[in-house]
Formats: structure tokens, C-alpha cells, sequence
């Protein structure tokens, strides 16, 4: 058990730490999350007519239902709904959207986010 | 570690290693965390002990990494489960039948070999989606059209693979096959049609090749792994025409297929439509539901009269030069007016190429071979998934009003409301009557889908109808009743399965094929 406490206290200073001194992401990391998000999430969650995560979003109150113009989307919420999936929306696997490119859309969809 | 079952964790440890030798370490996938994204979102069977977890998964990039796993397979009694884009949600997604299986993931097998605009074919490898190869022909400004399904995420070579269709008039996606290379459960890599003509320059333009014609027992099978695949494209089109047919007695359904069924047997229709009825199975209504409940046809024919909603409604599609679906347009309704009181209704026509501002304005870009997700619009806002019930209805409006009044009662009878049918023509010569069941993360309510999902199987093949494709869970209740002749085409299935796949280790249980060392705990 004190192994455990032990690892739990580190992991929880590591993520104080990451969000303390982690640097804002790039520009080349946004713009690549910008080319993954518009490859796997805009058919879904983009602009326009026939996009059901925007309007099943929308349907639920979120505002606003564009996950591109969210400002209060983080890291690990993204990582759960890609990696998990919710209501309709599907798990997605690695060999679709890759750690990597996971952690591109997340620089793209947190690059708005107030620091 | 969760291991195949009757395979031991150090043989299961020594065919992960050798898997890893393949294709590397990081296309092998084996924690919990990973393994639970081949989970089907959309299970009927979520969280219960039915569900069939694989026990790892591997994703290849080429057809020799997919012969080196298919022979260790065969040296270690593997069975694997092959995926192309894995999207197949509704019919078991990326999960295997079997838990314990071994997906085979090809979805980075994704390159487009080739598309050809004058003489309208692709090669593509399965982990290309419709998104892809759209994608692909814009970038490339070539003048073909490819039909989607659709969700717009699947595989071209999956879907025609598992037979599905779309709305434009290569909508039979099987049918629009043309050659394959496929790995067989021994590891030779096999090219069917002209393919097995060394440089042959005809292999995506003649289905047949010489000899016995086998393509077909590589759709929904267990019998390959398909690594490359021709499909027919649509030239891009001049014009599109589209209109409505509209009648208003149920009885009037009789004549509207009869005319119908002459126009797709003649090609006068190419099409997919989406037969409708706004008055029986139109959307939740206060005034109207009483009336659907009640049963009576008077009842709700005078309704339809007074509020002009149609008892059908025929939406048609017609793809072409300008004058000719211009003329076809004509000709249907010169076709339908033998039938009283119908009524037409024009609705978009287009001319091609659409700008991109153009298709904005368009919510449903399917038929126009524009793939999207939009269909998933039309659930429930707080859907958790669906699958679906689709059996083959003859082309006849008498079976139609049959199978609809059969299904509907089967829904009331167990007390699961009104049924949402929708009615295709998906396929030549018959429709298709897909029931959409929402799933849930709720055990006793998935129980209870099943069940009236099996009572419709059963009642379905009482009637002579059974369905074109399933979801996992039920491929064996459908095999089931493909039984003329004491099973003779599952035993005939058989025989070919045990011949080319001695081992068993190709997608065990596909579609109630088993392989013979499980055929005895699995039948």
C-alpha cells in the first residue's frame, strides 16, 4: 500500500508539475492536430449541415457545439472521449488515430484555451 | 493475460513475440487499455459474459507481414479476427465472435493503389475508408464517383466484402467487385478473376478470369484475409433529377412496386430508394399515433386525405446526362399515373461538379456520392448505438404490407413499442427492411433486445425471409435458419472451411461457420 500511496503522490506531483511548467504547444503541433481533427473529428463534430457531434452537442446544451471553438476542452478529456467513446460516438484505436495524433488534437482544440 | 481459448499462455507468449518480430513491438497490442479499444461500442452484449473480448490484436502494414502472421497463426492454433477499418458498428465493429481472438487489423493497409477515371475502377488495400478514397479522387481531380454507405468511416473492401450498399447506381457494392488478392489461411497470396494471369492489364476490368468463379466465397467468410481489391466507380455524372411518388390508400403499395419493380428490371431506375410511409411509420405524432395503434387502415387512410400526408412515398434519384434524366423523370410518371390519385413532387436536381459552397447546402451528400456521418444525425441525441434487424422482403407490395404488419406485431406483442422500419432497395430485385434496435449500456435491456431480436429471426424465416447480414451475436440464430436440406449449404460451407483452413484459425464463427476442431462445443 505505501508503494502505491508512494506512486500516487509522484504521478500527482508530475501532473502539477506538467501543468505548472508545460509550454504551450507549437504552432507545427497545432497545425498538425488541425490536419488529424479535420481528417477524423470534422466529419462529426465540424461546421455545417449533417454533422451529428455537433448536434447532438448542441441538442444537449453545450456551447458552443463546435468542438473546434470550445476553449474549456483539456488533454485528458479528449484522450477519454477518443479512447473511450461516448454515447454513439465510437472508441477509436491506435492504429486510426495514434498517440501522437492524439496529442495533436489536443493542441489544436486546447490552442484557444486561456493559459 | 486473457488467452485464446485451448491455446496455452506460453505458446499465446511465443506467437505474441513472433507477431512482434513482424511487424514491431508497437503494432502488437496487448494491455487491457489497448485491447478494450477492439471492444464493439455498439455491443448487444456490453459488459455481459457473452461478450467477446479478443485477447490481443495485431495490425500488419503490408501482405507479407499478413502471410508471416497468418502462418504463425497456423503453428500456434491462433484464431484471428480480421478488421479492415474496423467500423462496422451495428454488425460487431472491431470485435472478433470468438473472445480470445486475435484481431487481425488492417487498417494501416490503407493506400489507394490506383484509380482509374476513363475506364472507372480503384485498387485499394482494406484500411482505405470512403472518406480516403473521396479524398484521394478531389485531390487528384478525377472525374469518377465512388458510393458510399452511409457512415462514410468504412471500408470500401470491407463493406463490399460484407455486402453492403448505398444509394447511387453502384449501389450493390459485392457487385461492383472486380478482382482480389487475398492471403489464404495457409499464407499463399492468391489473385482471383484476371488476376491470376501474370501481368495481366485486365485484372479491374473483367470480373470472371477462367475457370470456377470464386470471389463470392470470400464475402462473408472465413476463408481469407483480402489484401487487395477492385471495385467498379461511377463516371461523375452530368446531371442529377430527383422526385417523389406519392399514394395514398395502403392498398395503393401493390401497384407502386409493380410499376417500381418494372422500372429497376428494365435499369429505367439504378438507384437505391427509400420507400416510406409518413402515415404508418412517420415520426412520433400525437394525433396519429392513437390511429397507427388502433390498426384501422379506413381510420388512418382519411387522416392522410384530410392532412395530405401520402400512405407511400417513393423518393427517386436519377443520375445522367441532362435530357435523359430529364426523360427518365418523365417516363416514371407517366409509369405511376396508372394508379389513382398519385401525386408527384420535384424535388433537388443538380448539375455536376458541385463547388464546395455548393454541397455545403446539402445535408444528406450520400446519393451524391459525397460520403459523411450524417446519418447519425437521424438517432436519438443521447443514443448509445444501434443494430440492426435486415431481412430480404420479396419485391412486392403484397409482402411488404406482410412483413411490416408481421414485425410491428412482434414489437408489440413484447412490449417494445412501435418498431422504426425503414424500407431499401439496396439490391436488384428485392427489398430490404432494416429494424433499427437502440443498444445500451444496460444489461437487462440488451436482454431483452435480443430477444425480440430472435423472436423477428424466427418469425422472419417462418415467412420465407432471412436476413442479408448481422451482428455477431447473432450470426449463428441466422445461420440457423438457412437450413434446406438438413443445412446442406452451412455443411457445404464446412467442407471448403476444414479444406483450406485445416487449422481453424481464419475468423471462427463468421457468419455460423465453424472450423471442425470447434464445430462440436460451438454448434
Amino acid at each position: 500500500m505505501k508503494i502505491a500511496g508512494v506512486g500516487l503522490l509522484l504521478a500527482a506531483s508530475l501532473i502539477l508539475a506538467d501543468a505548472a511548467f508545460a509550454a504551450p504547444p507549437d504552432r507545427e503541433q497545432i497545425e498538425r492536430g488541425r490536419k488529424v481533427y479535420d481528417k477524423w473529428c470534422f466529419p462529426c463534430h465540424g461546421t455545417g449541415l449533417g454533422k451529428p457531434g455537433t448536434e447532438s452537442l448542441a441538442a444537449r446544451g453545450q456551447k458552443p457545439a463546435v468542438l473546434a471553438e470550445r476553449t474549456d476542452l483539456t488533454s485528458p478529456m479528449i484522450t477519454q472521449f477518443v479512447r473511450h467513446g461516448v454515447l454513439f460516438m465510437p472508441t477509436f484505436r491506435k492504429t486510426e488515430i495514434s498517440d501522437a495524433d492524439l496529442d495533436a488534437i489536443a493542441a489544436y482544440l486546447t490552442r484557444n484555451n486561456k493559459q | 493475460m486473457k488467452v485464446p481459448p485451448g491455446v496455452s499462455p506460453a505458446d499465446f507468449s511465443e506467437a505474441l513475440k513472433q507477431f512482434e518480430d513482424v511487424v514491431g513491438k508497437e503494432w502488437v497490442f496487448t494491455s487491457d487499455d489497448d485491447v478494450d479499444l477492439y471492444r464493439d461500442s455498439y455491443s448487444p452484449v456490453w459488459s455481459e459474459k457473452e461478450e467477446p473480448i479478443p485477447a490481443a490484436a495485431v495490425a500488419p502494414d503490408g501482405v507479407e507481414q499478413v502471410q508471416a502472421i497468418i502462418r504463425i497463426a497456423n503453428k500456434h492454433n491462433i484464431p484471428l479476427w480480421t478488421i479492415s477499418t474496423g467500423k462496422n458498428l451495428g454488425y460487431g465493429g472491431s470485435a472478433p465472435l470468438l473472445g480470445g481472438s486475435v484481431v487481425l487489423d488492417l487498417k494501416r493497409m490503407n493506400r489507394v493503389l490506383e484509380v482509374n477515371d476513363k475506364n472507372h475502377y480503384a485498387l485499394l488495400e482494406p484500411g482505405v475508408s470512403y472518406f480516403d478514397l473521396y479524398r484521394y479522387i478531389q485531390d487528384h481531380k478525377l472525374k469518377v464517383w465512388i458510393d458510399p454507405p452511409d457512415p462514410g468511416w468504412g471500408s470500401p473492401v470491407g463493406n463490399s466484402l460484407e455486402r453492403g450498399g448505398g444509394y447511387t447506381p453502384m449501389h450493390d457494392h459485392f457487385d461492383a467487385v472486380c478482382g482480389m488478392e487475398v492471403v489464404l489461411p495457409n499464407g499463399e497470396v492468391m489473385r482471383t478473376g484476371m488476376g491470376a494471369l501474370p501481368g495481366s492489364e485486365t485484372w479491374q476490368q473483367y470480373k470472371y478470369g477462367f475457370g470456377p468463379y470464386v470471389n463470392g466465397i470470400f464475402s462473408q467468410s472465413s476463408l481469407g484475409v483480402v489484401t487487395k481489391m477492385g471495385i467498379w466507380l461511377f463516371p461523375e455524372p452530368e446531371a442529377y433529377v430527383s422526385g417523389t411518388v406519392m399514394v395514398w390508400k395502403r392498398d395503393d403499395l401493390i401497384p407502386l412496386v409493380n410499376v417500381f419493380a418494372e422500372l429497376v428490371s428494365s435499369g429505367t431506375f439504378r438507384g437505391t430508394v427509400v420507400l416510406a410511409s409518413p402515415l404508418w411509420f412517420g415520426p412520433p405524432d400525437a394525433e396519429l399515433d392513437p390511429l397507427r395503434i388502433s390498426g384501422s387502415v379506413k381510420d388512418l387512410e382519411e387522416y392522410g386525405a384530410r392532412k395530405r400526408i401520402p400512405f407511400w412515398s417513393l423518393p427517386l434519384y436519377l443520375y445522367g446526362p441532362t435530357e435523359v434524366v430529364a426523360a427518365q423523370w418523365e417516363h416514371i410518371k407517366e409509369k405511376f399515373s396508372s394508379i389513382s390519385g398519385v401525386a408527384f413532387q420535384e424535388g433537388p436536381s443538380y448539375r455536376f461538379p458541385l463547388s464546395g459552397d455548393e454541397l455545403a447546402k446539402i445535408r444528406d451528400t450520400v446519393p451524391l456520392g459525397v460520403p459523411s456521418l450524417q446519418i447519425f444525425s437521424l438517432l436519438p441525441p443521447r443514443s448509445q448505438g444501434h443494430i440492426g434487424f435486415s431481412p430480404i422482403i420479396p419485391m412486392s407490395g403484397e409482402a411488404l404490407i406482410e412483413a411490416l404488419t408481421v414485425f410491428e406485431g412482434v414489437h408489440r406483442e413484447l412490449g417494445a413499442g412501435r418498431a422504426v422500419l425503414t424500407i431499401l432497395s439496396s439490391f436488384p430485385r428485392a427489398f430490404v427492411i432494416i429494424d433499427l434496435f437502440p443498444v445500451e449500456r444496460d444489461v437487462e435491456k440488451n436482454r431483452k433486445m435480443r430477444e425480440i431480436y430472435r423472436r423477428l429471426v424466427k418469425e422472419a424465416a417462418a415467412h420465407g425471409w432471412g436476413e442479408y447480414r448481422t451482428h455477431t451475436t447473432f450470426m449463428g440464430d441466422i445461420s440457423n435458419t438457412y437450413s434446406f436440406n438438413n443445412h446442406a449449404l452451412r455443411r457445404f460451407h464446412e467442407t471448403i472451411k476444414d479444406a483450406v483452413d485445416p487449422n481453424g484459425i481464419l475468423s471462427p464463427g463468421k457468419c455460423g461457420i465453424w472450423p471442425k476442431r470447434m464445430r462440436k462445443a460451438e454448434a
